[in-house]
């Protein structure tokens, strides 16, 4: 018998009782539609978080003071103007491009009475290529500024919504930030509604007159932070341990002893890419159970279906039906209920998915769910196998029946 | 002579947790090729499991049967399946078509397990035409009377062109002219195409229509060569 004789007779069998056939269909397709969905938004949930932590650049290491994971450094040095200055040196590190140190707190910028809290940062001119910076308006802080400890800001579109209204024509308008009088050179460009690593909510002044006048610390040449982009992807490595080779010469720190930390962004990237890819698999394998729970029903069906038609199995026994004759017909039919159910799942789950995508979009999330070839290819060949797999027993028993008993069956 | 069916010592035993019921107890029998033979006998007599062993629908427990110059005892599942669909035509009391599909996919089904894949319509077609029911062959079963179902069951039977047709009580669903118009139809094909008949029932008026009777009782058959006519 050909295949489309087999997928006719099937189709006509399944038909012949369509409630049935239909919740036994729903059955597979909740749960490939949950599998295609949950794997969507995990994978969109990866791709979102991993495209934040990328666009904050590759390239990137960030240098704290402190020990994380060493209870035994007590009273660690900070890292100052001067250590930051050090890993500068072209000698002791030909992997480092570029440094830009920071230091960070919160102040109120006022203008005209309005008010906005925000997030005062100290930087040097190196900070506009190393963070990737880009604006929406005017210039960035440069050398003399720097030098002069001039008391110029560039400031995020929040900062300048809440204080202007707007975002255009603000160079040269001057603010107050703790009080004091700050002129705008900048506006940076929107950074979008991530949480992550947001920008539209700073206010971005020199180091030096951070330094000075806003953010004091205990030692005065202290930073917070110190950004370093490495001259490459690949020497990223390298570049941390010549940060840490000088860091550990000029705080003279015990060997094991370091009292700095320098983070990486590939080590953030495959903790995440770890914690995500959990998710995911979480996420999937809640589906894959509900899909499970759709083959039994399959099982059930077919089970059903073959006790009914028993004596149907003895007629076709009887005109020479082959016991695979017999078997390939009602895995035919259990595997034509998954497939269509697979199909219907995929296009339901895509359908979730992109509602999923649509309310996150609204509500001011930027993540789209990703409905990859991996999980359409895994949900199908699921359902097939799960058609086949919970068809085999029913199939098995209506291909052993004896003839006569088949057609002696009431 | 040539024999068509062939049985010795025939035994079938069912097992029934304690109980052994003989359903046949050393039934021996041949038939030649194109003959009409009538099996009779009383209720319960074992009439249908011959048919159904002859039919190569069931095992015997013991015993040699030989259908067509072919030893049947030794033969696995797929070469039974092969026979039933060759060489033996089946028609039942209660007609077992499926009820789903029109009479024409009802008479095309033993083609289709023979693998046929060319002219398998016009076959089924003819066949329907040989039975008079040319002019119904896009009915369901529901859709046609208790004698036009069991001659769908007849081409269906008389398709593969088999050795022998065999038919259990194939009128014992119909009232009695029906009932004379089905046997006219099968004495009818066993004299155009000289296809061997085996009709078992009760009604001596079709008996006597028969070439041969073959009585059993108790599980064997009363007399070798039965009333040969
Ligand atoms: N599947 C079975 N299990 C147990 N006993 C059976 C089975 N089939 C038939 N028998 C027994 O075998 C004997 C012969 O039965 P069979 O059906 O061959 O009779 P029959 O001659 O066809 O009767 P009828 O004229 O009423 O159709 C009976 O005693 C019956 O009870
Ligand atoms: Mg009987």
């Amino acid at each position: 018998m050909n295949l489309l004789q087999l997928l006719l007779e099937a189709l006509e069998s399944l038909n012949s009782n369509k409630m049935r056939s239909g919740l036994t269909v729903l059955g597979i397709v909740i749960g490939v539609a949950a599998v295609i969905a949950m794997m969507a938004v995990g994978n969109g949930a990866q791709a979102s978080i991993l495209g934040s932590i990328n666009g904050v650049g590759t390239n990137l290491l960030f240098v704290f003071s402190g020990a994380r994971n060493n209870a035994a450094v007590k009273n660690p040095r900070p890292i100052t103007m001067t250590d930051a200055n050090a890993m500068m040196d072209l000698y002791a590190a030909p992997d480092i491009k570029a440094v830009a140190p920071v230091l960070q707190g919160n102040a109120i910028a006022d203008f005209g009475g309005n008010t906005k809290t925000t997030t005062v940062i100290g930087v040097t001119p190196d900070y506009y290529p190393v963070r990737n910076i880009s604006l929406l308006d005017g210039e960035f802080i440069n050398q003399s500024n720097q030098l002069g400890r001039a008391s110029v800001a560039v400031i995020g579109v929040d900062v300048a919504d809440a204080l202007f209204n707007r975002r255009d024509g603000l160079v040269g308008e001057t603010i107050r930030i703790a009080n004091s009088p700050f002129r705008i050179v900048g506006v940076l460009t929107p950074a979008g509604g991530s949480s992550f690593g947001s920008q539209d909510n700073e206010v971005l002044v020199p180091i030096t007159t951070a330094q000075a006048r806003l953010i004091t610390r205990p030692t005065p040449d202290a930073v917070d932070t110190v950004y370093v982009e490495a001259t490459d992807f690949s020497t990223v490595g390298a570049a941390s341990d010549e940060i840490s080779q000088i860091l550990r010469t000029r705080h003279r720190t015990q060997v094991g002893l370091d009292d700095f930390t320098v983070f990486t962004q590939q080590s953030i990237l495959s903790t995440v890419q770890n914690v995500t890819g959990v998710l995911t698999i979480f996420l999937g394998g809640i589906a894959a159970i509900s899909l499970l729970v759709g083959g039994i029903g399959i099982m059930n069906i077919m089970l059903v279906s073959v006790t009914e038609r028993t004596r149907e199995i003895g007629l076709r026994k009887a005109l020479g039906a082959r016991k695979r004759d017999i078997l390939i017909q009602f895995l035919v039919e259990s595997s034509l209920l998954s497939l269509i159910g697979g199909i219907i799942g995929i296009l339901f789950g895509w359908l979730i998915a992109f509602v999923v995508g649509r309310i996150a979009t609204a509500t001011g999330n930027n993540f789209t769910p990703v409905v990859g070839m991996d999980a359409i290819l895994l949900a199908t060949l699921f359902s097939a196998a799960v058609g086949l797999f919970f068809g085999i027993y029913p199939a098995n028993r209506a291909a052993g029946l004896e003839p006569v008993e088949a057609l002696r069956y009431e | 002579m040539d024999l068509v069916v062939e049985v010795k010592d025939l035994r079938k035993v069912y097992k029934m947790g304690e109980v052994e019921v003989e359903a046949l107890c050393g039934a021996t029998l041949t038939i030649q090729r194109g003959e009409v033979v009538a099996i009779m006998g009383p209720s319960g007599s074992g009439k249908s499991t011959m048919m159904n062993i002859l039919g190569c629908l069931d095992r015997p427990t013991s015993g040699d049967y030989i259908l067509d110059g072919q030893s049947v005892a030794t033969l696995n599942d797929d070469q039974l399946a092969a026979i039933r669909n060759h060489k033996v035509g089946f028609v039942f009391q209660s007609f077992n078509l499926l009820s789903r599909q029109t009479a024409l996919s009802n008479v095309e089904l033993p083609l289709r397990y023979a693998g046929q894949m060319s002219n398998r319509r016009q076959r089924a077609r003819e066949a329907l035409e040989a039975v008079g029911l040319g002019d119904r062959i896009t009915h369901r079963p529901t859709e046609l009377s208790g004698g036009q179902q069991q001659r769908v069951a007849i081409a269906r039977a008389i398709v593969n062109d088999p050795a022998i047709v065999m038919a259990d009580e194939p009128t014992g669903n119909l009232d009695s002219k029906v009932g004379r118009e089905i046997i006219a139809l099968l004495l009818n094909l066993n004299k155009q195409r000289g296809t061997t008949l085996i009709i078992v029932t009760h009604d001596a008026a079709i008996g006597q229509q028969a070439q041969r009777i073959i009585h059993i009782r108790d599980g064997m058959v009363e007399d070798l060569n039965g009333d040969r006519k």
